[in-house]
């Protein structure tokens, strides 16, 4: 009986149907808190969604529910085959195993050598034996296969599956160890809309066999279209909890991003004269996300102009081209009415761009350089930096120090490596070396992602200062309401196009950024 | 030119080439299985001296050839086992580690030689292994000498091509140490002990180097003599790249390059007054390295080599 009505909705889980119980589940990370007592359960045969935004502290609540992070406090609960409630032994993903809880995380642990088969029953054989029942394993998976509609060749090295491939067979080895409870972390963001679409109606195949999923997410229409129940995490806490069949878009998207968001203030301006101009360009990528087809865009003074889009249509080529990191294969590039003829990062930082990157910690530091060099690393060439050839340390010093103070960038010194301050306070170092430098233009490229709000709403001002001293911004980002809040003209980013937004209509834009005739 | 049609056709020729591949098939399956789970071993230059030594030494203790041999494999998985221990949970430089274990072994062995005999001006000698002679496959023509009076040792060498082939292709095992030198997360994720899968590895792999060692001691000579390894370790790490890190491809270049020394060293006295003596010498390494160059542009490494892992950060 259970297991026919499964696929139903199951608003208020009766007790001797729930399979999984968290409770209290605390965790810190040094001084951050990632997650403050979190209790949720989850019935049989249910799809719960998890949302919230990024560093939202969902990615944490599952980690210490698989045993790889031991909680501070707070216990799980799992059911066993008869359905009783059994508590887990926390801090040992053997131990989840073993109770049926299989994880499926963002970034697949597969080894690429081997075969799809081998990458399943890797670990579920006794390692000393002589023999290896491969035959059996085979009919076993078939099996699966047949039920759950997840395919994917058995044979091949994974090295040579798509992504889509490699996804269903993170799914099919939890499967194959007998998992009742699958955990999956944001199992869409590497996959098209149809192989979306295909996933979830191979888990809902599943959850009608009595499998319960939860399934991490902050896209919203795949969380209102596949889940029977949502839980909303902000700030590590769990703010919200309801029947999909009874959630409201809006209210889903104040609860995840909180309706305490600091409002930047923002002043009408007439733009200035055109700062950077590209005209036809091109990037001929290897894949969809650094590909551009033939784009025009011009960034005026005064003037923040939008990047809006879905991740990977685009918008890294169309950054590497303007912070000079790709060349473009046809088409224009001007930075103040002046052609750019060979672009370098070199020559776009002197024709006076400035670039905050979207991986920070990689592209925007050098680690294990201290706060004071990293201050410095764009303009080694300056006087004021060097002498005849030598770091004019002193200098470099004081300079540090007087950013540090006027940005209020915190943490161990600016003699100390800069890999030890907190992605907050690292993006705050970037900010003091671009704006000191003032840029006619600058470059930010999700400059907020993984910020909490406060330094988010730091940088966002920072941005609008720089537009009132006569900088254009480039604003990308895939949080539509960053964009909404601080961009004077918003352009969408689809399939390496780019499309003139024509208003702040926040549905419009959506559409557009689906592909969907608005 | 016909000089060089008679050496190829010789059957002391191919005799030798086999002979002076034994050592190298031991070492170059024991690199192999390290690699394979993702860890360099460079301990294998020291490893080869300490197991040199130790065989050797067993058996002029008493102990017997296969005593010796034995004693040989564990020394040298003592020394693999120290490699794993600084590579695989402290997630050392594996180059470093590698290093200083071969300067670490290769001096320990010539510190016992010396401790143990302090005043001999010509090294004891042991009664070494004596080659196989199996009747009836022994007397065939041409490949009865070439394969069938070896040595018990080379025959060892032979029968681990096959063995560590059937380990890492047919067993569990040997797929899950594919899969730790690819992406350990792979195998963490399953319920599997990355650290016990790469010591393991590691301390097995080091075992079969020793034995390439032993056998200078106890089948190719009879006795220990300083800097006999000669570099032989190090041209185990290359054949390693050029067989693809797959046994039989191992064995394959370690023939080749038996083949080369004794193809030079019987050109070294057919041409010795034309050329330098030296020019042969230096011909088998030359080749190599031209054999790598081309191999390793294609070389499929495992993904996960020299990389440290580390249980919990994820």
């Amino acid at each position: 009986m259970a297991e026919g009505s499964a696929f139903a909705p199951t608003l208020f889980p009766m007790t001797n149907s729930t399979v999984l119980r968290l409770n209290g589940l605390s965790k810190r990370f040094g001084p951050v808190v990632a997650n403050d007592d979190v209790s949720l359960t989850l019935a049989k045969g249910e799809v719960l969604a998890l949302l919230g935004e990024n560093g939202a502290g969902k990615t944490t609540l599952m980690n210490m529910l698989f045993g790889h992070y031991l909680p501070d406090a707070g216990s799980v609960e799992v059911a066993d085959e008869n359905g009783v409630l059994q508590s887990l032994p926390l801090g040992h993903p053997q131990a989840a195993l073993a109770a049926g809880v299989g994880m499926v995380h963002q970034h697949f642990a597969l080894a690429e050598n081997i075969n799809a088969l081998d990458n399943i029953t890797l670990g579920s054989e006794p390692l000393l034996a002589l023999r290896r029942n491969r035959q059996a394993a085979r009919s076993k998976i078939e099996g699966i296969i047949e039920r759950s509609g997840l395919k994917a060749p058995l044979n091949t090295p994974v090295g040579r599956l798509s992504v889509g491939e490699r996804q269903r067979v993170e799914i099919l080895k939890a499967l194959y160890r007998d998992a009742r409870i699958l955990v999956l972390d944001e199992p869409t963001a590497v996959l098209t809309p149809q192989e979306a679409d295909t996933l979830f109606e191979n888990i809902k195949a599943m959850t009608r066999e009595g499998l319960s999923v939860i399934f991490i997410s902050h896209k919203l229409r795949e969380v209102l279209a596949f889940s029977d129940r949502i839980a909303v995490l902000r700030h590590g806490r769990k703010v919200g909890e309801m029947a999909t069949a009874d959630a409201d878009e809006k209210a889903i998207a104040r609860m995840m991003v909180g309706a305490d968001t600091p409002k930047v203030a923002r002043t009408e301006m007439a733009p200035g004269g055109p700062v950077l101009n590209l005209t036809e360009v091109s990037v001929a990528g290897r894949s969809k996300r650094d590909t551009l087809k033939g784009v025009d865009l011009t960034v005026r003074a005064h003037e923040i102009l939008g990047i809006a889009g879905i991740s990977g249509n685009g918008q890294s080529a169309l950054a590497n081209v303007i912070s000079g990191l790709a060349a473009p294969s046809a088409g224009h590039v001007q930075v103040d009415g002046i052609e750019v003829a060979k672009p370098s990062p070199a020559a776009m930082v002197k024709a006076g761009i400035g670039r905050i990157p979207e991986d920070r910690h990689h592209e925007g530091i050098v680690g294990a350089m201290s706060v004071a060099e990293n201050m410095v690393i764009e303009r080694l060439d300056d006087p004021e930096v060097q002498s005849r050839g030598l770091l004019r340390r002193d200098a470099i010093r004081d300079n540090a120090e007087r950013l540090t103070q006027a940005y209020d960038v915190r943490g161990p010194g600016v003699a100390a490596s800069s890999r030890l301050l907190s992605g907050g306070n690292i993006q705050k170092l970037i900010l003091a070396r671009v704006f000191e430098r003032a840029p006619r233009l600058i470059l930010a490229n999700q400059p907020t992602r993984g910020l909490d709000m406060g330094a988010a709403a730091e940088v966002g001002r920072r941005l609008l200062e720089a537009r009132e001293r006569g900088a254009g911004v480039v604003l990308i980002s895939e949080d539509l309401d960053e964009i909404l809040g601080l961009a004077d003209r918003i352009m969408v980013i689809r399939d390496g196009n780019l499309v003139e937004a024509g208003s702040h209509d926040r549905e419009k834009i959506g559409l557009m950024m689906a592909g969907e005739p608005a | 030119m016909m000089d060089l049609l008679n050496i190829l056709l010789s059957e002391s020729f191919w005799a030798a080439s086999l002979r002076i591949a034994t050592p190298l098939i031991f070492g170059v399956l024991g690199a192999l299985i390290c690699e394979r789970a993702g860890i360099l071993n460079l301990g294998i230059e020291g490893i080869f001296v300490v197991g040199a030594m130790c065989g050797w030494m067993a058996v002029w203790l008493g102990a017997g050839l296969w005593g010796g041999v034995l004693a040989a494999a564990a020394a040298g998985a003592l020394f693999g086992l120290l490699h794993a221990v600084l590579t695989v949970p402290l997630g050392l430089s594996q180059h470093v580690s590698g290093l200083g274990i071969t300067l670490f072994a290769t001096s320990v062995s010539y510190f016992t030689y010396r401790t143990a005999l302090p005043d001999v001006s010509s090294p004891p000698r042991i009664e070494p292994f004596r080659a196989l002679d199996i009747p009836l496959l022994s007397d065939l023509p041409f490949l009865g000498p070439v394969l069938f009076q070896q040595t018990a040792l080379t025959w060892l060498a032979l029968l681990m091509v096959a063995l560590v082939w059937y380990v890492m292709n047919r067993t569990a095992l040997g797929v899950a140490i594919q899969a730790v030198g690819d992406n350990p997360d792979s195998v963490d994720a399953q319920g599997l002990s990355v650290y016990g899968l790469r010591i393991g590895a590691i301390v097995a792999g080091s075992a079969l180097m020793a034995l390439g060692g032993a056998f200078l001691t106890m089948s190719a000579f009879d006795a220990f003599f300083f800097g006999m390894v000669n570099g032989r370790g190090w041209v185990c790490i290359a054949l390693v790249i050029f067989a693809s890190w797959r046994p039989g491809k191992a064995l394959f270049g370690a023939l080749l390059f038996g083949a080369f020394d004794a193809l030079q060293v019987r050109l070294q006295t057919e041409m010795g007054a034309l050329v330098p003596g030296q020019v042969f010498l230096m011909a088998p390494y030359i080749l190599s390295i031209i054999a790598l160059v081309i191999a390793a542009r294609s070389a499929d490494y495992p993904r996960a080599l020299l990389t440290p892992w580390f249980k919990g950060q994820r």
